[in-house]
């Protein structure tokens, strides 16, 4: 693995966190505040994923027009799997959690350092992931960077 | 004001968010999903392990850099121990299930114009807004 996927990787990490700091999406209250549709809603959630798709969109148009990445690798091609009980049963499932405590996986991994209860939902998260790998074993190992994609 | 305000910065931080996600693609070639990130270091470890252990590292690091220009970072956490747990483990099975969370499918898998990840934000934010509001009535 190159030096500079390494380097990318961390330097993409570093923006990600900036960028939900900075958004409050680190702060379970303000997620839930989008979720309470019925009472004081919060619209920011809504403005992180206006600002984030668009700018996504035009990078992946970019790199499928590149063809390949910048070190030259494959990119990951589109799911071979359509809309199934799986995808919308485990979106269900997802939402609960995250309608419960306000955290999805990439805030959760951030707030534990200013609210160390957070850990225990992190820790009880890697464990729920090694349940459903348990279950459905069929599902090929999360392998190369380019091999599969879910999305 | 406050919340135009609020929503504003919000979309500045999809922005950065955004171009993370795009970046990832463009130099790594990878769907920035905090939620595979994660499996692919639990369990089987995938054959990128360094690379999600360096971008899940940079989460905390980032939110650590935007303290350090002067913003603050102070999570509500208003869940129970038990409820931590519980949600936690639907969130990893759910996400595990699913084959994303909100940042592999709300952001890559939308930018991507993909009908499942279409489907899955649907369906987790509408799963979301039934938990809050029935909450609500509890």
């Amino acid at each position: 693995m190159s030096a500079t996927r390494l380097l990318a990787a961390l330097g993409c990490g570093l923006l990600f966190g900036f960028g939900l700091a900075l958004s409050r999406m680190v702060d379970p209250a303000v997620v839930l505040g989008f979720l309470d549709v019925t009472g004081d809603w919060d619209p920011s959630l809504a403005g992180v994923m206006a600002g984030a798709i668009p700018v996504t969109f035009v990078f992946y148009r970019l790199a499928q027009r590149r063809g390949r990445t910048v070190t030259g690798e494959n990119l990951p091609a589109p799911a071979a799997r359509g809309i199934d009980a799986r995808l919308v049963g485990g979106a269900l499932l997802f939402g609960v959690g995250w309608g419960l405590v306000g955290f999805c996986p990439a805030p959760a991994l951030i707030a534990w350092l200013f609210q160390p209860e957070a850990l225990l939902f992190v820790v009880a998260m890697a464990a729920g992931m090694m349940i459903e790998r348990r279950l459905f074993a069929e599902t090929p190992a999360l392998g190369t960077a380019t091999s599969r994609s879910a999305i | 004001m406050i919340v135009v305000h609020n929503v504003a910065i919000a979309v500045a931080g999809g922005v950065l968010i955004g171009l993370a996600a795009g970046l990832f693609m463009l130099v790594n070639g990878r769907i920035m999903g905090a939620s595979s990130l994660v499996a692919g270091l639990v369990g089987p470890v995938a054959a990128s392990w360094r690379e999600n252990a360096l971008i899940l590292a940079g989460l905390p690091l980032g939110a650590l850099l935007y303290i350090a220009v002067g913003g603050s970072v102070t999570p509500h956490l208003a869940a129970s121990p038990p409820v931590l747990i519980v949600g936690g483990l639907l969130v990893g099975f759910g996400t595990r299930l699913a084959g994303g969370c909100t940042s592999g499918h709300g952001v890559c898998g939308n930018a991507r114009l993909s009908p499942r990840s279409m489907a899955a934000t649907v369906a987790f934010m509408l799963a979301g807004m039934a938990v809050v509001a029935l909450g609500r009535l509890a």
